[in-house]
């Protein structure tokens, strides 16, 4: 018997704006002016948004917080393609889904400042709560298509996670089942290089993140993680796909961590500055101006206009944010199972 | 009536569920066309479909972490593991999410999710097939731990599991899977989770077990006046019948299958110490396994609490 070859594959890369904002015309997802403004303001917020909540928590108002600087086309552009009944599963990197989302961004400070009410997602949004332990949710994806094929709802249950969750188990148990079901769900990796220390070199020997789905018999597909068309389009065919019937995908969004790892991290203890320099110029929302500059879409003026938009954003939700009243302990007891047993009833009482 | 054994009993509630709300939906290794591999799930997916008996990959945190996701949205799933050894892999789902979700969410998101595995020793079987390792799972806030001891208990506390707002680990005592043959009601009937039974009404001493070590404390407490209290459900745990008893009986011991260091036992004992010493006559014993992994076949009758054992503990605390 000879060898034969049974199969070949190929990883597709896409990227739709260059370095510069100029546009691969074909490639251009169908997004009006309006779309096109609105993703660059989420952007903008996305980032007011994460460089406020790094200065608050230098001044104690926030605890221990995981910046998204130079994750917000990663996350806007695919957010933006989503549907309101689609299902989030975050990790905890993704405040830009969830202000493209709209989730309120008071309460999105809220849990960052501690206070668990603020992962209570408002009735009309099916975000899970934030997963702080690294991959584990992605098999709950797994669960939701599941159930959105068994009840025939339209919906796509969509985990976002970064480069180190590919490592984990479930990631590799939750694609496996997806693809064995052929359900209607997305994986999106933001793959920002990093895993605190650790880069991705050392976190896989694959020349991509993007071609473990082919090893489940899935789509996979690494596209610009800092071209916010490229997010959107990859995304949309994604979500077309799942809803058609065609399966899950996975998207692999090549990105960079452009600050610590948290604010308890100190990236200079293992990257050089000169890496970080080096991606500035790959920066997602000056790209999306430069493009949108040269469509006179934008101008300086308009640009300026949005940031002071974003900032009364901001600050209007921390105000708000620090008006809600601390949570009472009894609060502890209320929501960890609907019937207490007697002692959680007599601890409540004690709290 | 019908005479059933506990895996017609497990089977019989699943089905006669399955009819009744078609959110439950099953899945797990081997449950659709083998009927698992005991057999409990036998004709389910003949009867209720591929759909809704989902035969998986082999994946414990997947199979669990999936289930998270059914249950959160809309479904009522039924996920089983094929031996409680294997549900280690699926710890850090239930520990880190199903049982923290609606806490998590403030009550935006649920899981109505029941985890079905057979569970403990005595069956002569291979490594990790005969686990009784109940305890790490009742350290968990926000998981009901529930061990049926015959046919009976089996389907009215399955049935309450499965219409329970919140996690439910349902473990079941292989053992006993086709050991006793009892009475079990047709109709529709619930064992209310969270309460003990009072299995044998005596005054003597209070003796507490659960799962297959109620079957043998039974036949060992025979000669004796003994109170025996099959616990049912290990968490949260029915403090008022536990302690009603040793109010009136003055005396306790313990049996479980599980090593003895931080076993449940131990927790009953402090519990009865902080709120009922005054009636206490003699120590609280604990009859456990001792505090080595449950070994193969060879050595399992060594492991497993005895008959002898339970006597002379019985015979000890009856000394006060
Ligand atoms: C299971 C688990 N292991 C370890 C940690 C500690 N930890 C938090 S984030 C992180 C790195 C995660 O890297 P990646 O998946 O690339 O996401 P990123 O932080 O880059 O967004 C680690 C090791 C954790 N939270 N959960
Ligand atoms: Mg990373």
């Amino acid at each position: 018997m000879a060898e034969e070859t049974l199969a070949t594959f190929t990883i597709r890369r896409l990227a739709v704006l260059d370095e510069h904002g100029v546009a691969d015309e074909p490639l251009l997802p169908a997004l009006s002016e309006e779309e096109l403004l609105r993703l660059h303001e989420l952007m903008v917020l996305a980032r007011t948004f994460d460089q406020r909540a790094l200065a608050l928590q230098r001044e104690g108002r926030l605890g221990t917080y995981p910046p998204i600087t130079g994750q917000e086309a990663a996350q806007v552009g695919s957010a933006f393609a989503l549907d309101p009944t689609d299902r989030v599963f975050p990790s905890f990197r993704e405040m830009g889904v969830h202000l493209t989302l709209g989730y309120p961004v008071d309460r999105l400070y809220q849990y960052w400042a501690g206070d668990e009410r603020g992962q209570r997602a408002p009735e009309g949004l099916e975000i899970f709560p934030v997963c702080v332990s690294v991959g584990s949710h992605i098999p709950h994806a797994v669960g939701a298509a599941i159930a959105a094929r068994y009840r025939k709802e339209e919906a796509v249950a969509v985990a976002y996670f970064g480069d180190g969750a590919t490592s984990k188990g479930d990631f590799h148990e939750a694609l496996n089942l997806a693809g064995v079901f052929r359900l209607p769900a997305l994986f999106i990796c933001q793959n920002n290089q990093w895993a605190i220390s650790v880069p991705v070199k050392e976190q896989t020997a694959a020349v991509s993140l993007a071609q473990k789905a082919l090893a489940y018999g899935i789509e996979g597909v690494q596209v610009d993680g800092n071209d916010v068309l490229a997010v959107y389009r990859a995304t949309r065919e994604a979500l077309e796909r799942a809803r058609s019937g065609g399966g899950p995908t996975f998207i692999e969004c090549l990105t960079y961590r452009m600050e610590d790892h948290t604010t308890a991290d100190d990236a200079a203890r293992y990257r050089p500055p000169e890496a970080v320099e080096a991606w500035k110029r790959k920066d997602p929302i000056s790209r999306l101006e430069r493009f949108l500059t040269g469509r006179e879409l934008l101008d300086d003026g308009k640009i300026a206009d949005v940031h002071t938009q974003a900032v009364a954003t901001i600050d209007a939700a921390v105000k708000a944010m620090e008006a809600i009243p601390p949570p009472s302990p009894a609060e502890m007891f209320d929501y960890t199972c609907a019937n207490l047993g007697r002692r959680q009833v007599a601890q409540r009482q004690e709290a | 009536m019908a005479q059933l054994n506990m895996v017609q009993a497990i089977n019989l509630a699943l089905a006669q569920e399955m009819e009744r709300d078609d959110r439950v939906v099953l899945l797990g290794e081997d449950v659709g066309r083998d009927g698992g591999v005991f057999r409990v799930t036998e004709g389910l997916q003949e009867r209720f479909g591929a759909e809704r008996v989902m035969d998986t990959p082999l994946a414990e945190s997947g199979i669990v972490g999936a289930a998270i996701g059914m249950a959160a949205f809309g479904l009522r799933p039924v996920a089983e593991i094929q031996f409680l050894g294997f549900a280690y892999a699926a710890f850090d789902q239930l520990a880190t999410h199903a049982s923290r979700l609606r806490g998590r969410s403030r009550g935006r998101f649920t899981c109505p999710l029941v985890v079905r595995t057979p569970y403990g020793g005595g069956i002569r079987a291979p490594e990790l097939h005969e686990e009784s390792s109940e305890a790490f799972f009742c350290h968990l806030p926000g998981l009901k731990v529930v061990v049926p001891s015959g046919p009976y208990s089996a389907k009215g506390l399955l049935l309450a599991a499965l219409r329970d707002p919140d996690p439910v680990l349902f473990l079941e005592p292989t053992r006993l899977y086709r050991m006793i043959r009892e009475e079990v009601p047709e109709e529709d009937y619930t064992v209310p989770l969270g309460t003990a039974r009072v299995a044998r009404e005596g005054s003597g001493v209070t003796v507490i077990a659960w799962g297959s070590m109620l079957e043998r404390t039974l036949k060992a407490a025979k000669p004796y006046d003994a109170e025996i209290i099959d616990l049912l459900t290990l968490n949260p745990l029915d403090l008022e019948t536990i302690l009603s008893s040793v109010r009136k009986t003055g005396r306790l011991v313990i049996v479980h299958e599980a090593p003895l260091t931080c076993g449940l036992g131990a927790e009953i004992a402090a519990t009865v110490a902080a709120e009922a010493i005054l009636s206490l006559r003699g120590p609280v014993l604990r009859v456990a396994a001792p505090d080595v992994v449950m070994p193969l076949p060879k050595l399992e009758d060594a492991y497993l609490p005895t008959a002898e054992q339970i006597q002379a503990a019985l015979d000890e605390v009856l000394k006060y």
